[in-house]
């Protein structure tokens, strides 16, 4: 730590390209309030919509013009080593930012069609977003922590945005609730940490971990298994899980799409910065648990996931088991099976906003009951086939994105001989399929030859889903460039 | 010019794509036309590349266009990648150049049927399915290729589904195919371990293997290639296959699919051992001999011309057992030539008869049908070896390499001669029945010219047929175009060693063994010398009764095992299988308590949960 001398005090050098996207989200999203607010005038959802897309666009472009610039001069850090502004934390960048352009065009016609306020949702997206862009960059715990809050509060309010659904509302106090419980985790994981290695700063928690030896690590290894336990909440592994499920039903659509990939992702983001980047030499403690808390995450899923008559409950429980594959990746430990997890969330994220964007649009006052996809092969084919694409992308079949992630995954697990493991993910792959197919079938067989209901499409939504499914079909057949994009952005932490 | 290779198969795939979302809106004749000009611009780019490949110079005629990393695993990485090089170039041009004229003359064919634009759709990706199988630069493109072709084979055999007939021979086709496959994979696996790579160049390039892994690789290739191209033993679907529509007989099965077997073993020359090749060259002589006995006696105008695939094919085996590789691919293009003509001449004439398929019922067609009969005719006498037409010059050449082998070489030139003259009697019997002698045709039918788009093709075919010698006469070295094109290739260019007179000979007996067929069949089919019924035993009509064997084992003894697999296979694979599902759902129901709805209990299990996982991490603790 660098005491502050009481001669001067010396301001931390500020990378502002580097904060730039924050700055913009935050910025638009506040803008974008002070003027519904301060106009007499009514404005049309499209505006919403559109600052929270021109806002995604262009964070999206800077996190491509930081990657070359990361790639060419090599990773840095910002505000005191506070900041980490490399390969990883654009990486992320560059993915929230597309989950918030999908996300903003899938809610459009949502929004319209139940009457919500759009200047406050789309306010709220973009400063969870930036929340959730600080959780993937943050060096430091404290301001990993900060980052964690602000994505957070911004959820609980998108979530009960609805205000006239008692789902929702429910849904949102439960997230609440027991977001609160697990925060208190993280916190309590951060004071013994700091406690430990007296830092809560992660390149020096590493070097002071590398270079002691503890004789008693009792107080560190509480304060790594609390950590554990406030991220592990947060992309919903179990046993820390049961609050997705309830959640994501009772979420609108668009943003369950978004807690199932991008909430899930910077809770990923932080897990692999704090342990694989920050923890390499407690690896022997924290792999097993990882490993463990896996195999629970895929059982739970795939075992939930084949009860649930309710598709929007079902994709719950499989965005519980995909989490599992993720920490198949991330037990391994090392930087290809890090990598593999990079590739899995990216792919994964889309087809999870895809595949809640066709639950949105197929929306039912009465809940999202199977019954009513059945038939909608013949009265909208091109949905079915899309959705059918995103379902069988999520079972991991060959042609699709989901095929080359899953295959990467499991081979992590082989290559660090967690046969056990490796065997299990494959396993509860298949006792998901089922649930995949299941969906399937009911969209293209039915008894009587009958038609599903009409779906009105709006075009902002159509856009959305046919990128998703170019996306998922072209990294199904050359998944060579993302491949390579995710190994470039396995973290390094980087101090000064 | 060689980078746009790339779009030699995008045309048809985009053709296929067009047709899959537009096909059945279009519906008869756009649909056609479309298929049909997607092949032609296929056809001018290959030439196009063609022309590029020419301008460089002979040892710099090697180009690889990858597109992208299709399948990285470990240390195997397949692209998916183009390999312009004389062999691929001289299969994709008479491959897209032959099946360019089939599209033409089915849009004729075809005409009227319900499921029209779905024809041309399947035509589309066979096109494009045999482009990838010729043009990919590694077996495992290929072997996409490979599969691509003959699931387009089986949709196109059952293209008449509604015919009990059609079915099962597009089952038979299928099921025969992948033994072949399995031959083909393990030879890819047996590659892959010992040389460690599966792209061509790097093939060919790598030091050779170990005796006895060779000569497996080489089998199983073989095996791989008999299944495609229809040898002994696995011959028995391509007769069946010509329950499809006549257009693709031509194509799929003589011109193009069932030669695919000969480029795989030209394209592995470099692996292929001397052991493998003495079984090439017996298996490939035999099913020669086989064949032809068995099309002496056929009934059925298009079973001869399917028989005599199997004979032709038969040879181009033959050649490429007697290391003769240029011969081979020689003969697969003049083959291609005059049996795409046959055939679709043969289609013509069923057209013509309303779907009369049995010769017996035909007769002096040549006035009614004048340019049918006369492409026919220029066919016929391409396949029996009269010079100068194209068929005597490849035929020759393979003699003369069978003549070289050494032990057992004339041995195996004999079975090509007698071949030979049995393929000059059963296509003149064809000929003579077809076109000449009587009209025996039930009352009714009319026969009639077929229209412009059927003729043309037979027109265009009829001059390659007739010229196809020319690109590789052997008249002047420097007039062996084909032979020094290909040479780049080959690990050992193949050289005649024999003189000049011995040449002279052996050409002259073939001739004349060639036209003593022609006189036999003229004997007894032209001016009836010779009482028919002897010639056509029940035996050679059934081939044997290799097929009906087949159908006894493994309707018989082979049925009984294959049950008592299927039994096994429910009681203790699915058994299993059901076992994980009853298992799942049992669990689900032990769990579903604990996603109670109520915060509260959630909130214990994150504290049981979170304690549990504290104190195991804190009991790792030194």
């Amino acid at each position: 730590m660098k005491t502050i001398s009481a001669a001067i005090f010396e301001a931390p050098s500020v990378d502002w390209w580097g904060l730039l996207p924050q700055m913009v989200l935050l910025g638009v999203a506040l803008s974008l309030l002070l003027i519904t607010s301060i106009s007499r005038r009514k404005f049309a959802t499209a505006f919403s919509t559109l600052c929270s897309v021109l806002a995604g666009s262009t964070v999206f472009l800077i996190a491509l013009g930081l990657w070359g610039d990361v790639q060419e001069l090599g990773p840095r850090s910002s505000l005191a080593s506070a900041f980490g502004v490399d390969g990883f934390s654009i990486f992320f960048t560059i993915l929230i930012s597309l989950g918030v352009v999908t996300t903003a065009l899938l809610s459009h016609s949502y929004i319209e069609r139940e009457g919500i306020d759009s200047a406050e949702f789309h306010a709220l997206l973009m400063c969870s977003a930036a929340g959730a862009i600080v959780m993937a960059s943050a060096n430091d715990l404290i301001v990993m922590f900060i980052g964690l809050e602000a994505l957070s509060i911004g959820l609980y309010v998108m979530i009960a945005i609805h205000t006239r659904r008692a789902e929702a509302r429910e849904a949102a106090m439960k997230y609440f609730v027991l977001g609160a419980f697990s925060s208190a985790f993280f916190l309590y994981g951060i004071a013994l940490v700091y406690g430990a290695t007296g830092s809560t700063n992660l390149v020096q928690i590493r070097d002071y971990l590398d270079e002691v030896a503890f004789k008693d690590e009792h107080i560190l290894l509480a304060g790594i298994g609390l950590l554990l336990i406030g991220l592990a909440f947060k992309v919903a592994a179990a046993p820390f899980h049961f609050w997705a499920p309830d959640v994501y039903q009772g979420a609108p659509s668009p943003v369950t799409g978004y807690m199932a990939s991008i909430a899930k992702a910077a809770g990923f983001a932080a897990l692999l910065r704090v342990f694989f980047a920050a923890l390499p030499s407690y690896k022997l403690d924290w792999s097993p648990i990882i490993s463990a808390l896996a195999i629970l995450t895929l059982v739970v899923g795939a075992v939930m996931a084949i009860l649930q008559t309710d598709v929007k409950r079902m994709l719950a429980f499989s965005s519980v088991s995909h989490a599992g594959y993720v920490l198949v990746a991330i037990q391994s430990a090392n930087a290809s099976g890090t990598s593999a997890a990079l590739f899995y969330l990216f792919t994964y994220s889309f087809v999870v906003i895809g595949s809640f964007g066709v639950v949105s649009l197929m929306g039912w006052k009465d809940g999202h009951s199977l019954d009513r996809y059945s038939g909608i092969g013949r009265s909208r084919p091109v949905l079915a086939l899309t959705f059918t694409v995103f379902l069988l992308a999520q079972a991991g079949v060959p042609l699709t994105s989901g095929f080359v992630g899953k295959f990467q995954v499991i081979t992590s697990a082989v290559d660090v001989e967690n046969y056990v493991l490796a065997s299990i993910a494959m396993l509860t792959a298949v006792i998901s399929a089922y649930m995949y197919l299941k969906i399937v079938m009911t969209m293209y067989v039915t008894e009587d030859n009958s038609e599903g209901p009409d779906i009105a499409i709006h075009w902002t939504s159509g856009v959305v889903l046919g990128g998703i499914l170019v996306f998922t079909l072209v990294v199904g057949i050359i998944p060579q460039f993302l491949i390579d994009f995710s190994q470039d952005a396995v973290p390094v932490l980087i101090a000064g | 010019m060689v980078e746009l290779v790339w779009l030699i198969p995008t045309f048809p795939l985009v053709g296929f794509l067009f047709l899959l979302i537009a096909g059945s809106r279009l519906g008869e004749p756009k649909a056609g036309w479309i298929a049909t000009a997607a092949s032609t611009c296929s056809f001018i780019v290959t030439f196009v590349v063609f022309l590029g490949l020419l301008a460089k110079s002979s040892d710099d005629r090697s180009f690889e266009q990858v597109l992208f990393d299709w399948l990285p695993a470990g240390s195997l990485n397949v692209e998916a990648g183009f390999l312009v090089d004389p062999l691929s170039m001289t299969m994709a041009l008479f491959v897209t150049g032959v099946g360019t004229l089939i599209h033409l003359y089915s849009v004729g064919y075809m005409h009227g049927d319900p499921k029209f634009s779905k024809f041309f759709l399947y035509l589309n990706l066979f096109l494009f399915s045999m482009l990838m199988l010729v043009l990919g630069n590694n077996l495992v493109v290929t072997f996409l290729g490979w599969e691509g072709v003959g699931t387009c084979s089986y949709l196109l055999i059952s293209f008449w589904h509604q015919r009990d007939s059609a079915a099962t021979a597009g089952k038979k086709a299928f099921v025969t195919n992948r033994v072949g496959d399995w031959g083909f994979m393990i030879a890819m696996f047996l590659l892959w371990s010992s040389i460690g790579t599966l792209t061509y160049t790097e093939i060919a390039q790598s030091s050779p293997m170990a005796t006895v892994t060779g000569t497996a690789v080489s089998l199983l290739l073989f095996v791989a290639a008999a299944g495609k191209s229809a040898q002994l033993p696995l011959y028995v679907w391509l007769p069946d296959a010509m329950e499809g529509p006549t257009p693709v007989s031509a194509m799929v099965h003589a011109a193009t699919m069932v030669t695919s077997g000969v480029y795989l073993l030209v394209r592995m020359n470099h692996v292929l051992t001397s052991d493998a090749l003495i079984v090439i060259a017996v298996v490939g002589a035999a099913t020669a001999l086989f064949a032809a006995l068995a099309a002496v006696a056929q009934q059925d105008i298009k079973k001869v011309l399917a028989y005599s695939t199997v004979s032709q094919l038969g040879f181009m085996f033959l050649a490429i057992g007697s290391g003769a590789y240029v011969a081979a691919i020689f003969h697969v293009i003049t083959h291609a030539f005059f049996k795409a003509l046959l055939f679709l001449g043969s289609g013509s004439v069923i057209h013509g008869m309303h779907d009369e398929q049995d010769m017996k019922k035909m007769g002096a067609l040549r006035s009614l049908m004048p340019i049918t009969a006369g492409t026919f005719i220029i066919g016929w006498l391409a396949i029996a070896g009269v010079p100068p037409f194209a068929g005597f010059w490849s035929k020759d050449e393979i003699l003369l390499a069978a003549w070289e082998q050494p032990n057992i070489g004339p041995i195996l030139w004999a079975v090509g001669l007698v071949t030979a003259l049995l393929t000059a009697y059963y296509m003149s019997r064809q000929v003579f029945l077809v076109f000449f002698g009587d009209k025996r045709w039930d009352e009714g039918v009319e026969p009639h010219e077929s229209p412009w788009t059927m003729t043309l093709p037979l027109c265009i075919l009829a001059v390659a047929a007739a010229l196809g010698g020319l690109i590789n006469l052997p008249v002047v070295a420097d007039w062996l175009y084909l032979e020094h094109f290909l040479e780049p290739i080959f690990s050992h260019p193949h050289q005649f060693v024999s003189s000049t007179t011995t040449k002279i000979i052996l050409a002259i007996i073939a001739v004349l063994a060639g036209l003593v067929g022609i006189g036999v069949a003229a004997a007894v089919w032209l001016v009836h010398r010779v009482k028919a019924d002897q010639l056509e035993p029940k035996i050679l009509e059934n081939a044997m009764y290799i097929d009906a064997a087949y159908s006894k084992v493994v309707g018989g003894v082979g049925h009984k095992a294959f049950e008592m697999i299927s039994n096994a296979d429910k009681k203790y694979v699915d058994g299993a299988i059901n076992q994980i599902g009853k298992t799942t759902i049992r669990l689900g129901a032990m769990m579903r308590p604990l996603q109670s709805g109520y915060m509260r209990n959630y909130a214990i299990g994150i504290t049981i949960g979170g304690l549990v996982l504290l104190i195991w991490i804190i009991a790792g603790a030194s």
